[in-house]
């Protein structure tokens, strides 16, 4: 069951710190709208612009190949030079926390932290059902014995370092693409 | 007493309109954005929580420190304890050497800075970038960050375009986006080949070993993610006991530090993580102690480990949106700062810093960790006075006020000299030395007859309900008038007003400049004086002085431990009233009525510091402003000190003056012809101020308002 109220709430607080969310009742509707981006951003080999997605459990096997045929310059396996070169990252997370428009992932691989800050746009793949009202009622979920690496994101990367200026897109992601599925 | 360099860095960091005009700006939009970050959350119990969470570990700091060694090891980290600074930096250079490290990103650590870590490998031959935007700047600039949250927020972008510029070898604009750009770009390839990472830490959490980073720009956690190597220099105060006691500090410390919700990236670090080719990172937690063990031993300060780090201190402070970071402390700036630098430090380099606080209170209200930072703060002055000694000047007028009977004849005495220069109630130009110190306002003169004197002459009712009134030195000698309307206003509800003449200074200048024995015999002389009579109250019109007879007579009593004296105290204590919340009283009650003023008549009020924050008196004296028919125009930061602080503004009459014309600004921008308080220090400033402006507003102390009105 998805709480329409607390995705409400998250859609609003996402919002608010530069997130662009969107929802998706289907699995297809939610990948359809996700490979947009790629000819958006003009992935290609040729000119050396990649996309990266580090994949955990959203994609089967054939829908990988599929993928990968279609999309040359999209990868699935992740090396240093790749995620360097990439335009997007594409990975999925485990919560959200509404009142804050935060995602929270187990980033215990590497991968799943460099998909999500080298590239210029981050998406990120979440379960309507799982949202959290705030980190209180999430933190028992979590167990930091399980996972090396806890993730919380809140929007793209940003500073106000020079006059206070809100500036978005420093060292991560300047774009925060976050898509919920409802039948994941 | 100031050094010529410290006095010379105030008039500079003054004059410097980049610093004072954009920490001042920041100061105001802060309030407004901490306001609404925390709406709807009940601060007080939050940071109620935070307190009790790192109250508990300063209690049990050893323990902490061993579990979370025990636990981050366990998940295949490396944890160290270290004492002293050298011994840090000498386990990072060894590390480095040992690995073959050459380059080294960094992301923002104040316990690297603390212990100057870059200066240190730089010199060994490492190269060392700082990759936070704002430390990034300050490194290539070559100077120190001015705040702690903020550090390059003194430099404007056309100082940062050049800055970049020289760095990157091109002429860049001063477009703020493409500069960041640029950051992204330089910075890009130094995280990719680096070989150790450095980061600081915001929690570390014994009951998992983990750590916690929290930032905005996403430089942690590439600094944690990428190298093979990762070294984080934890403070031994960010332990906590539970995995669970992070989620209190995360809710606070974003809002708290930026106003902002929350930051874009929080990084939860359990142990070892796989890099990218498989193998498992080289993880080091240093747990610095460097004084930290020993505040935790000290009964008084072991206070200051509550804190979190959000420079919230800095950022609500008059004096340090004046003067930046880079006056106000050494690497940890402000309030807080000035605490820190006296233990990380050594308590002689706070010397100067110290005395920049004017103790209005103001951090306090806003401080997460629950940290009484003012009173900390005159802990140092107290334990500098043991350890050095008073300053000749400080040591003289302190032996004046010990001794009420000289005392008093000075006071009497100054009348008389100071003649020639009173001109319409002020003093044009003070005698001799004091006269450099108050060109930017006048001084009321020394009355000719004090209340003191006046007092017997005065014919009142008798009556069974009696009210005893201290009058403070301000009153009692320089706006007797005052004196007079409290008892017009006490004999019209049918009271009458005892005077112990025995009564003295209240010792809040003593104490406020950490002279404690002087303090405290004030406390003692003016306990006996208040309890001679009976009588239902004790009223003042001072809120400095009822602060003194509610609270700090107490407390000074207890840290001299003259204990005897509690009980008498606390009875003085129940009594004391300031006159606004006694007037209200016997209004509501019936035993007093007010007439209402004739003609609508709009008028300001300003919040004296101890009325509003030590008194939590704001509501009682508006209250009675409206019931007398007057409308009230609030001004804009109506509860922001005046820059009076008691000696304060002769000790600093250059930063006094800017916070007193702020003040006067935000009273004229109200365009109303009466500003009304209820402190005689704030008088003297606010109407000094005026007079020397040759403006015609009117500056009155309440009790003027209501004893016209009976």
């Amino acid at each position: 069951m998805v709480d329409e109220r607390l995705y409400e709430l998250f859609k609003e607080k996402a919002e608010l710190v530069n997130s662009e969310v969107y929802r998706f009742k289907t699995k297809k509707e939610a990948l359809d709208f996700i490979t947009c981006f790629f000819t958006q951003y003009g992935i290609s080999v040729e000119e050396g612009k990649f996309a990266v997605w580090a994949d955990n459990s959203f994609l089967s096997e054939e829908e990988k190949q599929r993928l990968s045929s279609s999309y040359k310059a999209l990868g699935f396996e992740i090396t240093k030079i790749k995620v360097a070169n990439s335009k997007i990252g594409i990975s999925t997370v485990d919560w959200a926390l509404a009142e804050t428009g935060t995602l929270v992932q187990d980033a215990s691989k590497i991968e799943q932290r460099l998909v999500s800050m080298l590239p210029e746009v981050h998406i990120a793949i979440a379960s309507s059902k799982k949202i959290f009202l705030n980190l209180s009622t999430l933190l028992p979920f979590i167990k930091p014995e399980n996972a090396s690496f806890f993730a919380m994101i809140t929007g793209p990367s940003r500073t106000a370092d020079i006059e206070r200026v809100l500036t978005i897109g420093v060292h991560g992601p300047e774009r925060l693409i976050i898509v919920f599925v409802d039948e994941i | 007493m100031k050094s010529k360099e410290f006095k010379y860095s105030i008039d500079e960091a003054l004059k410097n309109a980049n610093i004072t005009g954009a920490l001042s700006r920041f100061s105001e939009a802060y309030v407004v954005s901490r306001a609404k970050a925390f709406e709807g959350i009940d601060f007080e119990e939050l940071r109620s929580k935070i307190a009790q969470i790192k109250s508990y570990v300063a209690e049990n700091l050893n323990i902490l420190a061993v579990e979370f060694k025990k636990n981050a090891e366990a998940k295949g980290a490396k944890v160290v304890r270290l004492n002293s600074p050298e011994l840090v930096r000498q386990y990072i250079l060894n590390l480095a050497k040992e690995k073959g490290v050459r380059s080294i990103v960094k992301s923002k650590s104040m316990a690297s800075e603390e212990i100057h870590l870059n200066p240190y490998l730089g010199e060994a031959g490492l190269e060392v970038r700082e990759t936070d935007l704002g430390e990034w700047i300050i490194q290539l600039a070559g100077q120190k960050p001015s705040h702690m949250v903020l550090p390059a927020i003194h430099l404007k972008k056309e100082e940062v375009a050049e800055i970049f510029s020289k760095e990157v070898n091109e002429r860049l604009s001063s477009d703020i986006p493409r500069l960041v750009k640029v950051a992204r770009q330089q910075l890009r390839d130094k995280f990719l080949e680096a070989d150790m990472g450095i980061s600081g830490a915001n929690i570390a959490v014994a009951e998992t070993g983990s750590i916690v980073i929290i930032e905005n720009e996403g430089n942690a956690r590439l600094v944690t993610s990428l190298p093979k190597i990762h070294v984080a220099l934890v403070g031994l105060e960010k332990l906590v006991s539970n995995f669970t006691d992070i989620s209190p500090i995360l809710t606070a410390l974003p809002k708290s530090a930026t106003g902002q919700m929350f930051t874009s990236y929080v990084s939860i670090i359990s142990g070892q993580t796989p890099n990218i080719d498989g193998s498992m990172k080289d993880l080091h937690i240093i747990l610095m102690d460097n004084k930290r063990s020993e505040m935790a031993n000290d009964p008084i300060f072991k206070e200051a480990l509550q804190c979190i780090r959000c420079a919230s201190c800095l950022n609500v402070c008059p004096v340090f949106r004046l003067v930046g970071g880079h006056v106000f402390g050494k690497v940890y700036t402000g309030g807080i700062g000035t605490i820190l630098t006296a233990w990380f430090d050594e308590l002689q380099k706070s010397e100067e810093i110290q005395g920049l606080c004017i103790q209005c209170g103001r951090c306090k209200e806003v401080c997460p960790g629950k940290i009484d930072i003012p009173e900390l703060i005159v802990e140092i002055r107290r334990r500098l006075n043991r350890e050095k000694g008073q300053s000749f000047v400080q040591k003289t007028i302190f032996s004046v006020v010990n001794n009420r009977k000289l005392f008093h004849s000075i006071l009497r005495k100054a009348s008389i000299f100071q003649k020639p220069f009173i001109q319409e109630g002020f003093i044009r130009h003070l005698p001799m030395f004091l006269n450099e110190l108050a060109d930017f306002r006048s001084l009321p003169a020394i009355a000719e007859v004090p209340f003191r004197d006046r007092f017997n002459n005065i014919n009142q009712p008798k009556s069974n309900k009696k009210v005893i009134f201290y009058a403070g030195c301000l009153i009692d000698f320089a706006y007797p008038e005052m004196a007079e309307d409290v008892i017009k206003i006490f004999n019209k509800a049918n009271f009458q007003v005892i005077f112990p003449q025995e009564q003295t200074c209240c010792g809040a200048p003593a104490r406020y400049s950490g002279v404690f024995d002087v303090a405290v015999n004030n406390a003692i002389d003016n306990i006996k004086a208040l309890l001679k009579e009976d009588a239902d109250y004790i009223v003042s019109a001072c809120p400095t002085c009822t602060a003194a007879l509610k609270y700090e007579f107490i407390s000074t009593l207890k840290s001299q431990g003259a204990d005897e004296w509690l009980l008498l105290a606390k009875r003085v204590a129940e009594k004391s009233y300031d006159l606004s919340s006694l007037v209200k009283m016997l209004c509501d009650s019936k035993q007093l009525a007010l007439k209402v003023i004739s003609e609508l008549q709009r008028v300001t009020y300003h919040d004296a510091c101890h009325l509003k924050r030590t008194l939590r008196v704001f509501s009682e004296p508006r209250e009675l402003l409206k019931r007398l028919g007057l409308e009230i125009i609030e001004m804009f930061e109506s509860d922001v000190c005046c820059g009076m602080g008691g000696s304060y503004s002769l000790k600093f009459p250059e930063v006094s003056k800017p916070i007193l014309q702020r003040k006067l600004k935000n009273i004229k921008d109200t365009a109303v012809d009466t500003v009304i308080m209820d402190c005689p220090g704030c008088v003297m400033q606010i109407k000094g101020g005026f007079d020397k402006e040759g403006s015609t507003i009117a500056v009155k102390h309440i009790a003027e308002i209501i004893a016209k009105q009976l």
